[in-house]
């Protein structure tokens, strides 16, 4: 009998209940400092809160679509892959190529929508296509090997196609004419460019259709089977070669149309922009719980509005400080709650 | 087969690479302190070491070792992945920039320095410095470490980076950090003190002098390394490097072994930090960048993971390339076939693929060492029970 109450009433060891006290004070804490340091702006700067906020999401929507190629990524092969955020500054290289001198279209029109349109599709494609091609040849061969030495080798295929990007784009940051409208529309004093309005048009379809991809398909159920047990997804008759690629193929694709819709929005590609953006969209897949999609774009949006609050705001540390701010959260993240917002902590199999 | 192998590492003991390194160490020191300079010598000689091996780039290089051999502990013994170790780097850096300059020009504070007393300043000796550059490192270190080391390894990975990102930007925008300023933000620290050296001196162009005294750090370096390696502490970080859930099974406290191969690693770290500072004689806040720390695990790599002599054969390799090798060559290529490649900016092609081929094809590095060998292909064997084939067992 008293075993049975034992039972109901067994939460974890004094130290999983400790580390979750740890967790929840914490949690408390940080986010009565973060509610604090909002009303405080927003009380002093309302209409300078809105626009921030603003511009925050829709950096939070490019880190999102990056971070989902973490995310899909870490989920099936438990690699970081630190060569995505370059194959994004890859994508976003290509696409200033392919609009403005392959297709010819620097200016908002019918033609330019065209390009826009096909540059989408194509760079999705040239995604998708490269970072296959680096699993095939680089992750595949060490899939068995200690954890170090992939992790190793992304850290250097990154450095590769840093190169790539810097021999193709300059070492210089290049200025590019876009194609989307660039106008703005007033709510109020609030004032919203035409291209965030874009950017959530395109992106949010490509989040829901990921989101269908993953959750809805056969080829998705082969995905998240093979996350779950490789073994066992080979012997139910997954091909888990192929149901891997797959994957960095979506989160290719994913990064590809991050890249399109980054250099559209700001205009200037930089060979360097990956590294930088790439840590800062782990991280946001590292805050929403990695290995969960929609972790990844919640993640995103609140990095994206964290460091948009941070860098425009009066009572803030300024942008200098945007990616100390960044790995800050980070590093809480991690020491508090490695699971992160909407992941499910999962005790270590022996 | 394994076993004996891994007897024969940990019971070998030897000292014998003292005398082969001094050997080599007195060699090059006379070499570049007497033989170059020397009027005798023919000058298209003295012309090719100054273009392919100038002083600088050998006292350079040997900064790298020593950094290089800090890392190795992280990585190489406690198969800890460090992407953020250019903090201690600029740890140390600054150590150097805030004891040994007239940085704090507002003080007056003078202990065995080698400045007159009326400079303002704190002006440290040296080697005390060193000391201090270490162990402020070391406890940075065990800072960053505590609160991070159970994350699981690519987790730290990434916790190390975020610190190596963190703390060069404290010091880039260090100009006016809470109203302090700590760095003087992107001028740096310009103008390091000499280091007394008893009978003279040493400011920042004897290089041969100062080949001397990195050597010699590189030389505690290399045996604390070993000294380590054999000891308990060293086994237990191999243990846990091999699988680090048998080892806390043995007994082996995960949390503080791993600390300190941090606190080890850290040190190096600062003693390089501090050498660095007085070899360029200044302490730049652009310099470090995260360029820097898969630099130096590129040597680790390259060299091979837990050895320290290949280490120090990737360290060199490495940052001679980087620095001399590559441009040395694009001077010659260019002059010799008309072109104009810029050779210097495929460093990041070379790093890129050092890191992709070592871990392609040859994973332990170029020395390995032998332990670590096995383990790495620990999979091979694996896949061959797995497909049924013969292998034999043991010998």
């Amino acid at each position: 009998m008293a075993k049975v109450a034992d039972a109901k009433t067994f939460k974890g060891t004094p130290g999983q209940i400790r580390q979750q006290r740890i967790e929840r004070a914490g949690a408390l804490s940080l986010s009565i400092i973060a509610a604090v340091w909002m009303i405080a702006n927003l009380v002093k700067a309302p209409e300078q809160f809105a626009q921030v906020a603003i511009s925050g999401l829709r950096n939070g929507l490019i880190y999102a679509l990056i971070a989902l190629g973490y995310t899909l990524v870490y989920g099936i092969i438990e690699l970081i892959n630190f060569a995505h955020g370059d194959l994004f500054m890859l994508s976003a290289v290509f696409s200033s190529f392919f609009i403005t001198y392959w297709m010819g279209a620097d200016k908002s029109n019918g033609y330019g929508w065209f390009a826009f349109g096909l540059c989408l599709v194509v760079v999705m494609i040239f995604g998708a296509v490269i970072n296959v091609l680096i699993e095939r040849y680089a992750y595949r061969r060490l899939r068995h090997a200690p954890r170090l030495a992939p992790l190793i080798t992304a850290v250097g295929m990154s450095f590769l196609l840093n190169f790539i990007g810097l021999k193709w784009n300059g070492s210089t940051p290049r200025q590019w004419p876009t194609v989307i409208p660039s106008g703005d529309i007033y709510i109020g004093e609030i004032r919203i460019s035409m291209i965030t309005i874009w950017l959530f048009l395109i992106g949010l379809p490509l989040l829901l259709g990921l989101n269908y991809l993953v959750t809805r398909t056969k080829q998705g159920k082969a995905m998240r089977a093979t996350a779950q047990d490789r073994d066992a997804s080979t012997l139910m008759g997954i091909n888990v070669n192929k149901t891997i690629a797959f994957t960095f193929a979506l989160g290719g694709a994913m990064a590809g149309a991050a890249g399109l819709l980054y250099q559209q929005s700001i205009g200037t590609t930089n060979y360097n922009l990956g590294f930088q953006l790439g840590l800062i969209a782990f991280t946001s897949a590292v805050l929403g719980g990695i290995g969960n999609l929609w972790g990844a774009v919640l993640g995103g949006l609140l990095i994206g509005l964290i460091q948009g609050l941070n860098d425009g705001l009066p009572i803030a540390f300024g942008q200098q400080w945007s990616q100390s701010v960044v790995f800050t959260i980070l590093i809480i993240i991690l020491v508090f709650k490695p699971a992160g917002l909407l992941g499910k902590t999962v005790t270590e199999k022996v | 087969m394994a076993k004996v192998s891994v007897a024969n590492n940990v019971t070998r003991s030897n000292r014998k690479w003292i005398i082969g390194y001094s050997i080599a160490a007195f060699v090059l020191f006379i070499t570049y302190q007497f033989l170059i300079p020397w009027d005798g010598l023919p000058s298209g000689i003295y012309q090719v070491v100054n273009r392919w091996m100038p002083p600088s780039a050998v006292n350079e290089s040997l900064v790298y070792v020593i950094m290089a051999l800090g890392l190795n502990i992280v990585v190489g013994y406690a198969g800890l992945l460090d992407l953020g170790y250019v903090a201690f780097w600029a740890i140390g850096g600054y150590c150097a920039g805030w004891f040994m300059s007239e940085f704090f020009y507002f003080l007056n504070i003078h202990f065995f320095g080698s400045v007159p007393a009326e400079a303002p300043g704190i002006h440290i000796n040296f080697w005390m410095v060193l000391v201090i550059g270490g162990f402020v490192c070391a406890l940075f270190g065990i800072l960053i470490g505590a609160p991070t080391l159970r994350l699981k390894s690519d987790y730290l990975a990434l916790v190390t980076l975020g610190f190596g990102e963190i703390i060069p930007q404290v010091f880039f925008n260090g100009e006016n950090f809470f109203g302090f300023n700590i760095s003087n933000g992107t001028r740096g620290i310009v103008r390091v003190d000499p280091i007394p050296v008893g009978v003279k001196d040493l400011g920042p162009f004897d290089f041969g002098w100062k080949l001397l005294i990195f050597l010699f750090l590189a030389a505690v370096m290399v045996f604390i390394s070993l000294r380590l390696r054999r000891g308990r502490l060293g086994r237990a970080w191999l243990a846990i490097r091999e699988d680090e859930l048998a080892a806390s099974m043995m007994g082996v406290p995960l949390m503080r072994t791993k600390l300190a191969s941090y606190a080890v690693g850290a040190f190096a770290g600062g003693l390089g930090g501090v050498a660095f500072a007085t070899h360029v004689d200044g302490v730049y806040a652009e310099r470090f960048n995260f360029t820097i720390s898969i630099f130096l695990l590129a040597m680790v790599v390259l060299g091979g993971m837990g050895n320290v002599w290949g280490v120090i054969l990737g360290a060199f390799v490495l940052s001679w390339v980087n620095g001399t090798g590559l441009s040395a060559f694009s001077r010659v290529y260019n002059d010799s076939f008309g072109t104009k490649v810029d050779f210097a900016s495929y460093t990041f092609l070379l790093f890129g693929l050092v890191l992709i081929l070592m871990m392609l094809f040859k994973r332990e590095g170029l020395l390995p060492e032998s332990r670590l060998k096995l383990m790495l292909h620990e999979e091979d064997l694996d896949e061959k029970d797995a497909s049924g084939s013969k292998r034999k067992v043991g010998k």
